[in-house]
């Protein structure tokens, strides 16, 4: 891959009128020749290939593509891009499935759509990450009391060892507020 | 030689080990890291996954307080996942105006802009290209003879861009392994994923990814990584794969820096060789690892390999040590 994408922020206007059209862009050129199925590490995991995805994106079938759980599996490798014979960033056009499902609050994403909110409103307020907040606010809004046993044996190992602190009270307003209200403002995002 | 240095998050956390032996390792080469004033974080793989202005401008930032430093140098990253999207971000400003004009409009907030011009450059590209294997093998204290090493390089330092090295078949790490005494571990798995998140998200997928690494890596004695999120998801899960699996012995997995830092004589305690999850008895025995003594000194391993795998710092008597896994709680 060597072309930076260079779509642009859109509107809420023309997000509501087709949210898929950022991610048709990117696929137009797609030749359903699948060899990012074949070159993804994650595809025996998805229910439908990246290359089905991409069709479904040419058609613009949202409801199929957003009953799918294939663009959460993506790990952003960037062996599709790579290998792309069309010269196409698929594992970008994934991340930007992402956006439009945090966008649209679809409710069957949430581990990533809360994992990637909890990590920027993390950001937002302390401008470093903290991991062990992070944790925390994902284990909350998650509402699954099982989930922080599967991480309990991690987090005490690096609790152990001081590699995560315990979160420092931040006083005053968040330390990215103004960067982040601006990009807000940029894009009509009210949330 | 110097660089402008950006540590990103996880090097103040879960990373600190990875952190402290780039600063030693890099200082016993001579070569001056400048830290990027009041930087914060690049964004992450989270901020794509919610806006793409505000993924710009997040790394877009930290370009601009790198560009903003006195020292006009290379900015150094680390870690795999800031690097690519620093350079991600760099490479995405030059070709799009458009983007450009966004991103600088959202700086302006904290009276900051941005031109594009910063190179930014991964830790091992600068270890293997700017350093090279030389620069290490004439500085050798204790050879790491005897020793296999895994080279393991994940994804985001190799793809999308091309940089250093081929990003399906890389060597970068080679030269530089070979360079300490070391034995290299002839194996593909090199530039498959870790998994990345998914160890948080999709926790079956994750442990199936390291899983196969951490298999394929059974001859080594040691695994070197470059990225954070590779060494934990390869440290801090080999229990709870071994135990899903039923197979897997426990493996030290070092990063690259602490590795070559090891062969350079810098004591264990200024690599954070005491904070890794993973580091075999054996692996400890080899290098003669005692938090008392500075010194190292290179052992020929006596039979085998894999006793227990346990936390340097552990200080339960060995009896009562469980003789599986990478855990000791």
């Amino acid at each position: 891959m060597s072309t930076a994408a260079t779509h642009h922020a859109s509107t809420t206007e023309e997000r509501e009128a087709n949210p898929l059209s950022v991610v048709q862009e990117m696929m137009r050129a797609c030749i359903q020749c699948g060899t990012c199925s074949a070159s993804c590490p994650n595809a025996s995991a998805m229910d439908l290939t990246p290359r089905h995805l991409w069709r479904l994106v040419q058609l613009g079938r949202m409801e199929k593509i957003f009953q799918s759980h294939t663009f959460t599996l993506c790990s952003a490798c960037y062996y599709c891009s790579l290998r792309c014979p069309r010269g196409l960033n698929p594992s970008d056009a994934m991340a930007e499935l992402k956006q439009i499902a945090a966008r649209g609050h679809i409710r069957q994403y949430g581990d990533t759509i809360y994992f990637c909110r909890d990590f920027v409103d993390n950001v937002r307020r302390n401008g470093r990450l903290q991991e062990m907040t992070l944790m925390a606010a994902y284990f909350m809004h998650m509402r699954r009391p099982t989930l922080p046993l599967r991480f309990a044996s991690l987090g005490w190992k690096l609790q152990s060892k001081a590699k995560v602190s315990l979160p420092t009270l931040r006083r005053g307003a968040p330390k990215l507020e103004a960067l982040f209200r601006r990009v807000e403002e940029m894009e009509g995002d009210g949330t | 030689m110097q660089y402008l240095y950006y540590p990103g998050c996880s090097l103040e956390g879960t990373a600190k080990e990875y952190d402290q032996a780039t600063r030693a390792l890099l200082q016993r080469l001579e070569v001056r890291l400048t830290e990027v004033e009041d930087w914060t974080c690049c964004g992450a793989s989270a901020a794509p996954g919610i806006s793409r202005l505000l993924a710009l401008a997040l790394a877009g930032r930290n370009l601009a307080m790198a560009e903003r430093a006195k020292i006009k140098a290379d900015l150094l990253v680390p870690c795999s996942a800031c690097y690519l999207n620093l350079k991600k971000t760099a490479e995405t400003l030059r070709a799009d105006p458009q983007a450009m004009r966004d991103t600088n409009e959202v700086l302006a907030e904290e009276e900051l802009s941005i031109s594009g011009k910063i190179r930014v450059r991964h830790l091992l590209d600068v270890l293997a290209t700017d350093l090279g294997p030389s620069a290490i093998a004439g500085k050798i204290a204790f050879p790491l003879k005897d020793l296999v090493v895994a080279p393991y390089y994940g994804c985001q330092c190799l793809r999308p861009y091309p940089m250093f090295d081929d990003p399906q078949k890389p060597t970068s790490m080679e030269g530089l392994i070979r360079a300490t005494g070391a034995e290299v571990l002839s194996w593909s798995m090199g530039p498959r994923c870790c998994g990345a998140s998914h160890m948080t998200t999709h926790m079956d997928q994750g442990m199936q990814l390291s899983g196969a690494i951490l298999a394929a890596a059974r001859d080594a004695d040691v695994i070197a990584t470059v990225c954070p999120m590779c060494q934990l998801n390869l440290e801090g899960f080999q229990k709870q794969i071994s135990r899903r699996t039923g197979q897997g012995e426990a493996i030290t997995v070092l990063y690259l820096p602490q590795l070559l830092g090891i062969a350079l004589g810098i004591p264990p305690k200024e690599l954070g060789l005491t904070l890794n999850l993973a580091v075999t008895e054996a692996f400890k025995k080899r290098i003669a690892m005692n938090e008392d003594l500075p010194v190292l000194a290179v052992q020929r391993p006596e039979t085998g390999r894999q006793p227990p795998c346990e936390n340097l710092n552990d200080d339960e008597p060995i009896s009562q040590r469980r003789t599986m896994g990478a855990h000791s709680h």
